[in-house]
């Protein structure tokens, strides 16, 4: 054996063919379809479940800019449902959109492919993942229906002021959500122990940690931290319900409410915010890492050259995963915490910006004389690597105490966020399904609304965002309902309110462009073969299209090489996929089939 | 948050430890045949194992956040401890008990011993079920001094703790009847032994866990006391 060989090689190669005795066979449509075990079903499901809550939250938030463009116009949005849309927009957004979809979809799809196996190792548990999963869904929407409405506290949840009278859902809406994420971890846990353990123990003969393609990287160590960070939120959510079911006081201090004294004494709101945010601050980049590791995947293949620095790509996303757990308190400034606590924080967070700038590096320097082909999933690739840069900067600017202290509560935190976190990330997503469309249903999308829906999603994300900086910086709060007549906030930031609006209800209906492609490309898009990108990973290579159950045929493909064999010199074709052995290529027989 | 981030920081340092060894003097853009050489190699470990330890990674971030909580709220005021009921030693004393019958069923079922490993798997399972009960009895003698969960601070996180730590307990129970039903339908020596393995992990773990917890909830020493001895019960 070579000594380029990771170390592990023949401590974990698994055997040369699995034992078709362990991959289940369904027999009835139920059993393939509905309660299915295969990873690609289940990743289906998953896809297919957040999309649909996503576009209840990306209704919600079209309510608000109605709202914030002409206040009081609207029957149906008083100031109770403005709170609550802002809530129930964020924690679907983030946690049953975001979450779901990058681990339970591309996760899912992905990885037993991405590292030759045939399915994931516990097909049951996974299966189990997904109705957990749907079953929190259902809660949640559930609270929309309840007396009262859904939680309005936020999307953080803040208590006291969560659970107390005159917070809408105070009484049955919070306990729905509280509830609704408990299951959604309980679930999670379950598809996440599925993710860690098929790449470490699933990998193909050959695929060495080192040859992984970055996509599964950036999937594993996201799904390493959320399993280490949603327990954060599960003690929270747990010590949350017991405080408002049997009357302990963990979160809720001495009170009086309605000129009532509640029987609580002695909770700490602030160690809700602790536990809150060590959940939240990791899910940031349970959010980022999946989608720096598409990027790094669409920028190899689209500019036809192998990323640059793969070694440094690693350990900057274990570097991010590791530092995002000791940055928590840089939501908490405001909090009233000592001056060298947040030193400690302001200093760690701005350490974040260090492994995040070698990825950003990294990506340009890939494409650097490459044979860049902007197809529509490289646009969106770029595009993210734009919004990226553009909300990092501005975290750079909050993570500093004093710079955050005026902003915060601002517009402009909100113009941030949804830079780094929503609309990136979100552009990726769509990348990322541009991009395996093809290998998913066999057909390609179409390319013209392919370049519509990107145009109007990438410039019209500026439209909403960019002003939105500026909003803030005047200081227009976010979350209120109507600014009113407040002498610091001039005409102009209403103007630009409204602006924002038509930019926000413009790329919604983009989204609609999209969703048609994908339901009408299903049923007419041209034909896409088995590797329409000339791509190297092994989820290409399966001799069916879409891959068959059990994803390889009879044997499982060798690995010879890393997923980036891109405008290799002195080889006629400009890839050389990952089971490809170098004699073949030696041999000139390697020439595209 | 001390208690968390020590335990991150353990983790992190295993982490970087495997990842430099997959990455050090190794050239990921070499195409190499090498992988030929182990054809037909095994997996070293069960893929069921490895998952075992994940859980437990999971679950002891659980448990390193609730203590952190608890060492948060401790540290206010109005603090209150409430009295130690000097049966928690000897449940800590039955659980230890419970995780030596589960090694020593390791061992018979290394050996293929057949009625020594059902002798001590039930063993365990006997004396896990005593801890369980012994814990209920805690909670019934608390509760008739007046201690409920609401009583105070110290006795939620009390309540809290010791509730998570038995629901922890009634899930290896499942685990543990279902080894039990192997051992006695006779299921494969090899899948039967993984199952014996992973039932004293568990119970090792389950173990520890409680000792740190009750080192937290009744040892001065750390400072951290949720109940006092000076009120014994």
């Amino acid at each position: 054996m070579s000594s380029y060989i990771a170390h592990d090689e023949s401590e974990y190669a698994p055997p040369a063919e699995m034992a078709e005795m362990e991959l289940y066979h369904p027999k009835t449509f139920i059993g393939k379809y509905i309660w299915s075990q295969d990873a690609k079903v289940i990743a289906i499901q998953y896809a297919v479940t957040a999309i649909g809550i996503g576009l209840v939250a990306l209704v919600l938030s079209w309510l608000m800019r109605l709202q914030l463009a002409w206040p009081n116009q609207f029957a149906f949005i008083d100031p109770s449902n403005y709170l609550q849309f802002v809530s129930m927009h964020g924690m679907i957004m983030v946690v049953y959109l975001l979450t779901a979809l990058f681990l339970g979809g591309f996760g899912n799809y992905l990885i037993p492919l991405m590292v030759g196996a045939r399915d994931m190792v516990f097909p049951y548990v996974n299966m189990l993942s997904y109705w957990v999963y749907l079953f929190a869904v259902l809660l949640l929407v559930a609270s929309f229906f309840v007396p009262g409405g859904p939680t309005g506290a936020g999307w953080t949840l803040y208590p006291p002021q969560a659970v107390l009278d005159g917070t809408p859902g105070a009484t049955w809406g919070i306990i729905l959500m509280l509830v609704s994420l408990a299951f959604f971890i309980i679930g999670f846990t379950m598809g996440g122990l599925n993710y860690v353990v098929t790449v470490l123990q699933a990998r193909t003969r050959g695929m060495t940690m080192m040859r992984l393609p970055l996509t599964i990287w950036g999937i594993f160590m996201a799904t390493v931290l959320a399993l280490l960070a949603f327990p954060a939120l599960f003690v929270s959510a747990i010590m949350m319900i017991l405080d408002l079911t049997l009357g302990t006081s963990f979160f809720m201090p001495a009170i009086v409410s309605k000129g009532q004294q509640l029987g609580h004494s002695g909770g700490s709101p602030i160690l809700f915010q602790h536990l809150f945010w060590f959940f939240g601050h990791p899910e940031v980049y349970i959010v980022a890492l999946p989608a720096f590791g598409i990027v790094s995947d669409l920028v190899a293949i689209h500019a036809r050259k192998n990323i640059f620095g793969y070694r440094m790509m690693v350990w900057a996303i274990v570097a991010i995963g590791g530092l995002s757990f000791i940055v928590w308190a840089h939501h908490m400034y405001v909090s009233g915490m000592n001056p060298y606590f947040g030193f400690f924080f302001a200093t760690t967070t701005l350490i974040i910006a260090i492994p995040t700038a070698i990825k950003v590096y990294n990506w340009v320097l890939t494409l650097w004389r490459g044979d860049i082909h902007l197809t529509v999933p490289m646009l969106f690739a770029i595009g993210f690597i734009f919004t990226f840069i553009n909300g990092g900067l501005t975290g750079l600017f909050l993570g500093n105490v004093v710079v955050d202290l005026p902003l915060s509560d601002t517009m402009f935190v909100v113009a941030h966020f949804h830079m780094v976190m929503a609309i990136a990330p979100i552009l990726v997503v769509f990348g990322a399904i541009y991009h395996w469309y093809p290998k998913i249903t066999g057909r390609m999308l179409n390319d013209t609304l392919g370049h519509i829906h990107f145009w109007i999603t990438f410039v019209g994300s500026y439209a909403i965002y960019y002003p939105m900086h500026y909003l803030g910086f005047m200081g227009v709060p976010r979350r209120y309902y109507a600014i009113g007549g407040t002498n610091f906030i001039p005409e102009s930031a209403h103007s630009l309110n409204v602006a924002i609006t038509v930019a926000a209800l413009v790329v919604g209906a983009a989204q609609m462009i999209f969703l048609y492609n994908l339901i009408s490309s299903y049923f007419k898009g041209r034909p896409s073969g088995g590797n329409p990108w000339n791509a190297t990973s092994l989820e290409w290579q399966t001799a069916e299209t879409p891959p068959a159950h059990g994803n390889f045929g009879k044997d499982l493909p060798v690995v010879y090489r890393w997923a980036y064999d891109y405008s290799v010199p002195g080889v006629k074709v400009d890839f050389i996929p990952q089971n490809v052995p170098p004699a073949d290529v030696a041999a000139g027989r390697w020439t595209k089939s | 948050m001390t208690y968390t981030l020590v335990f991150l920081a353990l983790l992190m340092a295993t982490v970087i430890w495997w990842l430099v060894r997959q990455s050090v003097n190794v050239q990921p853009w070499v195409a190499e045949a090498g992988a030929q050489d182990v054809h037909g190699a095994v997996l070293a470990r069960p893929a069921a194992k490895t998952a075992l330890w994940v859980f437990l990674a999971v679950a002891t971030s659980l448990f390193a956040l609730f203590i952190s909580a608890y060492a948060m709220r401790i540290s206010f005021v109005d603090w209150r401890p409430l009295p130690q009921p000097r049966l928690l030693a000897l449940n800590t004393a039955v659980l230890v008990l419970a995780s030596v019958a589960m090694q020593w069923a390791v061992y018979a079922a290394r050996r293929h011993e057949l009625a020594a490993l059902r002798t001590r798997l039930l063993a365990g399972g006997v004396l896990t079920v005593a801890f369980v009960i012994g814990q209920l009895a805690v909670w019934k003698q608390l509760g008739d001094a007046g201690y409920f969960v609401a009583t105070s601070a110290a006795t939620g996180f009390f309540y809290l703790l010791t509730a998570v730590h038995g629901l922890h307990v009634l899930g290896g129970l499942v685990g543990w009847s279902r080894t039990a039903a192997g051992a006695w339908r006779g299921a494969t020596a090899p899948r039967l032994k993984l199952s014996v393995e992973m039932c004293a992990i568990y119970w090792h773990f389950l173990l520890v866990a409680w000792v740190v917890l009750f080192a937290v909830l009744a040892s001065s020493y750390l400072g951290l006391s949720i109940c006092s001895t000076s009120v014994p019960l």
